[in-house]
């Protein structure tokens, strides 16, 4: 079972990305999510987020405890809910956004420019489309394929190709970076050995 | 009166087919002006031509509220201040019907105001008969929303300090399309404007002085019914297309009677059709059909179908 | 009569979507058969309204929001005798304002289908947070001697399914249905299949058939006390329908004996239908020591602690109620004789505890576990209740 939180501020398109991760995991690759949101004045201002709980079984607790992965595209919501990411969980951060704590080796962290990465592609709107092919890329929880079945009907018609490309971009981004950092730790294995 | 002369008497009466003469005698004080006002409606109703199946009535609580129980059409005696709101469901779900709402003031302008309000504003194809007599009759003559300034009533037992609605102009500033006004005098004049207000399309409105005898005219001193259509004869004034501002009614004082609004604009349902044609086009289908009637419809479609292969 | 026919495919929205359970109401709605809908905003309960309105063009219905929650639910009741099958949907508040006229709803045998997803109250309370604080309500928020069906939800996929079976009911029993939801399954997205419209069952409105002239809308003496056919406003039946205590043709009748009649049928078409009616889930409740008894999304939780306690060592069964009204009386009581102790779960201060207490009467403990509502439960606290029944 895996707790996921996506999070970041209003119009970053964080409801969108546990719909779509849902969406896929749940019609087309064979497992259980259940994804929940924030309501009311909470949803509004501030760090917005979105929770995805998803299992081989099904999902009894629909609500996440402690998330074993968090996704934070902004400041206030890595402030927020990095403290409540569980000890050796997975933080993906939004490196231009987030002016991060010093690494402590709690969580593993992985950060990505997807603003960056997105606006290159021709918008910033595509920015939660390459974090999900990132964190799709480092967690393994969901499938390129089952992304990509997911998204018509979630994003409009016209941008499908768009953010096809995006998630593209963001995967390959996320794989490049687990192959340098297997690369680093199997060096850093190496040099220990050698030592 | 024996039980053949009874027998005869549902039989010979001219009502005998509007009026489920099974439940007469009926619960209405002598002198009270609602009998008046639904004979006025059975005569609208049969120069109007319209099938009688094809029309349906809603009252609310009320003594006028006992209206829908007397006559003999698909009739509705829903609760109080809620005859609106359950027509516009009959309306929206069958809108072949005539819907009539045929209630008291009471009902229909205070604890039903906001329905009315609002079927007013949608221009829902209803017609709303509103019989006003200034109080509420059945629970024993309490203050109403259109109770004179200064009226005597059993919850203003030292005189009305409310300022009371003027209908004509309510219906009006929210969007009536047909509003005529008269007192039980004008039994004539009440029938042509409920046929007008039936063969109207959109929110028409009718509204009926009339006495309450028993309550407010004794409460004020004011006599009898005969009394009553004393003063509507003395002070009605006739003022066809009045400005709706120009028609309040102070305490005994002149009522101006007549047809003030009459105007032509889409309904409600109109509104539903020709926004969802015009946006989503020939794939809308309009909606209304119950399983058996579609099912009739597919049946016929498919002996057609076989009768053209012969 | 039940007549039971294949939904129209024009309503089913057939394969598997990720959608939350307001959205799933509306689609079970659709593939029922309702075509009408009038309803009021409110939180948590809006998308169902909005997905109505959004696919009603496309069905060949029709989507009204009414002035208030009053008119709502009674111009269902004239949507109804129109002839359609119709919902509404609302929350606390507002069904509150609804209530007098489900009276009147149950009052004419009106068959329609409203659903409450629930939040915590009283009065405004929590608008965004969830809570099963109105099931006592929903079996006696209207004034006077009534019944009517609810329906408990717990995932997404159940909405969509218990909207279908309410609608059944609803026909089948002309009776209001409640479907007592929550703002947790209202807004949690999961995976709901349609199925295709040949495998879904439908319940057709019961139609009079006879001669005109002989057509009452009321039956009151029938087997089972199963009410009599319907008719549809302007096919020449001119029925007359009332709030008041009335007889078999729906005229007013004040008399002590006929609000015998009148009332005894209310009650009797639900009490005496009770084992047709009642649905359940029951899991190793034979040799339980302890049972957990719970609905709606708080019978999810309850899985999980009861599977902690097996783990123990426990023999815990597990009873999830997906009608709660009529209450399952005959199963309770059952439990009651072989247990040591009921546990009940409910984000409330103690509802449906009450009527468990009622059907144990001293048998077993009965632990009720409250919740003030805005939060499901912590799993561990339905343990602790199961430690604590056992011992």
């Amino acid at each position: 079972m895996m707790e996921v939180r996506f999070s970041g501020f209003g119009g970053q398109g964080i409801v969108r990305c546990a719909l779509i991760t849902g969406k896929a995991i749940s019609l087309y690759d064979d497992k259980y999510a259940t994804m929940t949101q924030s309501f009311g004045p909470e949803a509004r201002g501030g760090a917005c987020s979105s929770q995805l709980v998803v299992s081989e079984n099904r999902v009894l607790y629909p609500y996440v405890t402690v998330p074993g992965v968090l996704v934070a595209l902004s400041q206030e919501a890595y402030n927020k809910y990095e403290p409540e990411l569980g000890n050796g969980g997975i933080l993906i951060v939004e490196q231009d956004l987030v002016k991060q704590k010093p690494d402590t080796g709690r969580v593993q962290i992985f950060p990505i420019p997807a603003t960056r990465i997105a606006e290159e592609l021709g918008n910033r709107l595509f920015a939660n489309l390459v974090v999900i092919g990132f964190f799709a890329a480092v967690t393994k929880c969901v499938t390129p394929d089952a992304v990509k079945k997911a998204l018509p009907e979630l994003v409009p018609g016209r941008f499908l190709k768009a953010n096809m490309q995006a998630f593209d971009k963001g995967y390959a981004y996320g794989n490049d970076l687990m192959a340098t950092k297997a690369g680093a730790d199997k060096m850093a294995e190496v040099c220990e050995a050698v030592e | 009166m024996n039980v053949n002369a009874n027998a005869n008497f549902a039989q010979d009466n001219p009502m005998s087919q509007f009026l489920r003469m099974e439940r007469m005698p009926h619960i209405w004080c002598p002198g009270c002006g609602i009998g008046t006002v639904v004979t006025a409606f059975a005569e609208a109703v049969k120069k109007s031509g319209l099938d009688l199946d094809k029309i349906a009535i809603v009252s609310g609580i009320g003594c006028t509220g006992r209206t829908a129980g007397y006559v003999k059409l698909d009739s509705f005696h829903s609760t109080h201040g809620r005859a609106i709101p359950l027509a516009t469901g009959l309306k929206l779900a069958n809108p072949e019907m005539k819907v009539v709402v045929f209630s008291g003031d009471g009902d229909l302008t205070s604890i039903g105001g906001n329905h009315f309000i609002h079927a007013a504003r949608r221009n829902m194809d209803i017609t709303v008969v509103c019989v006003n007599n200034f109080t509420y009759g059945m629970t024993g003559g309490q203050m109403t929303p259109t109770t004179p300034h200064t009226a005597n009533a059993s919850t203003t037992p030292y005189g009305n300090y409310e300022y009371p609605f003027s209908l004509p102009f309510l219906a009006d500033a929210c969007g009536a399309t047909y509003i005529a006004r008269w007192t039980s005098l004008h039994a004539r004049q009440i029938s042509g404007s409920i046929k007008e207000a039936l063969n109207h399309k959109g929110f028409s409105f009718v509204e009926v002085i009339a006495p309450c005898t028993t309550l407010y005219q004794r409460r004020n001193r004011l006599g009898d019914g005969l009394d009553a259509l004393e003063y509507y004869q003395n002070d009605a004034e006739i003022a066809h297309g009045l400005d709706t501002r120009q028609v309040d009614i102070d305490y005994q004082g002149k009522i101006k009677v007549g047809k003030f609004v009459e105007k032509q604009k889409p309904t409600y349902l109109d509104n539903v059709n020709q926004h969802y044609a015009q946006v989503i086009g020939d794939e809308y289908e309009l909606y209304g059909k119950t399983t058996p009637e579609k099912e009739a419809e597919a049946k016929a479609k498919a002996e057609s179908a076989a009768k053209g292969a012969v | 009569m039940v007549r039971k026919v294949k939904a129209d495919p024009k309503g089913v929205l057939e394969g598997p979507h990720f959608m939350d359970g307001d959205h799933a109401l509306a689609e079970g709605a659709l593939a029922a058969g309702c075509r009408f809908f009038a309803g009021y905003p409110i939180t948590p309960s809006t998308e169902t309204a909005e997905r109505f309105a959004e696919r009603c063009p496309e069905v060949g219905g029709l989507f009204i929001q009414m002035e208030d929650e009053i008119a709502s639910v009674t111009a269902l009741i004239g949507g109804a005798w129109g002839g359609q099958k119709v919902m509404t949907v609302t929350s606390g508040p507002g069904m509150s304002l609804m209530l007098e006229n489900i009276g009147l709803a149950c009052m004419t045998e009106t068959p329609m289908v409203i659903a409450n997803v629930q939040r915590g109250g009283p009065s405004t309370g929590l608008p965004t947070l969830t809570a099963q604080q109105d099931m006592m309500q929903a079996r006696w928020g209207s004034h006077g001697d009534y019944r009517v069906i609810a329906l408990a939800p717990d995932s997404p996929q159940e909405c969509f399914d218990l909207a279908i079976e309410a609608f059944n009911l609803a026909e089948t029993y002309r009776v209001p249905v409640l479907i007592m939801t929550d703002e947790t399954v209202g807004h949690m997205h999961e995976k709901v299949v349609i199925p295709p419209a040949s495998e879904i069952e439908v319940v057709e409105r019961n139609w009079y058939t006879g001669p005109k002239d002989q057509y009452k809308p009321f039956k009151f003496g029938a087997e089972n006390y199963m009410p009599g056919p319907m008719v549809k406003i302007g096919d020449g039946y001119r029925f007359h329908i009332t709030g008041l205590v009335h007889d078999e043709r729906g005229y007013p009748q004040a008399s002590v004996e006929a609000g015998k009649i009148n009332i005894t049928h209310l009650i009797e078409k639900i009490d005496s239908n009770r084992d047709k009616i009642v649905r359940f889930e029951a899991d190793q409740l034979d040799g339980a020591e302890v049972v957990v008894v719970s609905y709606g999304i708080t019978s999810r939780i309850a899985i999980k602690a009861v599977m902690d306690a097996r783990k123990e060592g426990i023999k815990t069964g597990n009873f999830r109620m997906i009608t709660c009204w009529p209450f399952p009386e005959k199963q309770i009581r059952e439990i009651a004789s072989k247990v040591k102790a009921i546990v009940v779960p409910e984000i409330n201060y103690g509802q449906m505890v009450l009527e468990v207490e009622r059907m144990a009467a001293g048998k077993c403990k009965v632990i009720s576990v409250n919740s003030t509502g805005g939060a499901v439960h912590d799993p561990n606290e339905i343990l602790a209740a199961i430690k604590e029944g056992r011992s």
